[in-house]
């Protein structure tokens, strides 16, 4: 049965006036992590904008027990915590980590991956807002080809990194991708999650207003957009299934994904693109579609 | 000897102030044409949607103005209004 935004709980734990920019996907991300997640759950933060929005003393927005951490240090505390709870003999508590992509793809992802390859009970939940945006906008491995950061003033010349892959290959019981505009799709996604034991990994694709150059109004169009272009990709893999996620399902017919520049032409960081920087990411889309398909007509993966 | 009191950091609504201040434009919602479809409430970053059953509200105190609620409604009941207009 599908989960219905009327049957979402009304409390909150991520708590309103908090110093994040209006349009937050950090902010929106956390809130509804909490609303599912619920109250006996432990965050673990590493360096990023998270850290920030968490607010200054003597307040905090986060009506939950949250432990900030080194940039590269973030799944190691939680292995620790989880150890820690299962000799107290305390099972009902969640450990999540709650990350930036800087934190995740490039900083953390030696921890990270130490933590998948001794399985252990955490939520990992990257959140992708494509640059280090906390220290002003500088170019990450998650940020994609072509885009205008601090560091990358006349365009990233790398394509993105894709971490989900990567953390599949891992061989974990469970590896999802999801959007912020798809917030019904994150909550099945981290429900799910929470009742697997061993390493969960869901990396939330999170457009960013200040980054990206955008109106705060358009955080979860653009996040949408990004879905319907085909650029971010939903699926999961459970127990090495892979399996694509609606909307994305109905995008294996190439036809039916709208042309990337209806997403690009409306964040300034591509403004300065040209025609043969947009077909060259048409064309890297279209190569990740050919590698999904692939991964969808093997069916179980790992 | 007596323990110092930790420099802990307590949970509250406006960790950073009225945010409400940073608003230049307002959302206000028009209630015939809201259809309760709650899409405002879900994507509100700050929880500034506040959600009484089914109907919606906002809670302008610490409501940024961001606009994305305006921007998702289906029915456009929501309008995005100058703050010196009101």
């Amino acid at each position: 049965m599908s989960l219905k935004i009327k049957d979402l709980p009304i409390e909150d734990y991520w708590l309103s006036g908090n110093p994040s920019c209006p349009g937050c996907p950090a902010s929106l991300g956390l809130r509804l992590l909490m609303k599912t997640l619920g109250p006996k759950t432990i965050v673990v933060i590493p360096a990023c904008c998270s850290t920030i929005i968490q607010g200054a003393y003597p307040k905090t927005s986060a009506n939950f027990p949250i432990l900030n951490i080194a940039f590269a240090a973030s799944a190691a505390a939680a292995s620790g915590i989880v150890e820690a709870l299962e000799l107290k003999g305390r099972s009902n508590v969640n450990v999540v980590v709650w990350a930036g992509d800087g934190g995740t793809v490039d900083i953390g992802l030696q921890a990270l991956s130490g933590a998948a390859e001794r399985n252990e009970n955490i939520v990992y939940v990257c959140y992708d807002n494509e640059a280090y945006m906390n220290t002003g906008i500088q170019r990450s491995g998650a940020t994609p080809y072509g885009a205008w950061t601090t560091t990358t003033i006349t365009g990233k010349k790398e394509h993105k990194k894709n971490l989900p892959l990567i953390m599949a290959a891992h061989g974990i019981p469970y590896v999802a991708t999801a959007s912020i505009s798809y917030p019904i799709d994150f909550i099945t996604k981290l429900k799910k999650a929470s009742k697997i034991y061993g390493m969960k990994y869901i990396h939330l694709h999170s457009p960013c207003p200040t980054g990206w150059r955008f109106p705060s109004s358009k955080t979860i169009e653009i996040g949408r957009l990004a879905v319907l272009t085909g650029t971010w990709v939903l699926y999961e893999v459970e127990n090495g299934i892979f399996k694509l996620n609606p909307p994305s399902n109905v995008l294996i017919d190439r036809n039916k994904r709208k042309p990337v520049r209806s997403y690009i032409k409306i964040q300034g960081r591509f403004s300065h693109l040209t025609e043969k920087n947009i077909d060259e990411l048409q064309r890297y889309i279209d190569r990740q579609w050919e590698t999904y398909l692939k991964l969808l007509s093997i069916g179980k993966i790992y | 000897m007596e323990m110092l009191e930790t420099p802990l950091s307590k949970p509250s609504e406006g960790s950073a102030g009225i945010t409400g201040y940073w608003r230049t434009f307002k959302p206000v919602i028009n209630k015939s044409k809201c259809v309760k479809c709650l899409l405002c409430w879900i994507y509100c970053p700050e929880g500034t949607v506040i959600r009484i059953n089914d109907s919606v509200d906002i809670n302008y105190m610490y409501c940024k103005g961001c606009g994305i609620c305006a921007n998702e409604c289906p029915t456009k009941a929501i309008d995005m209004v100058l703050e010196e207009e009101i």
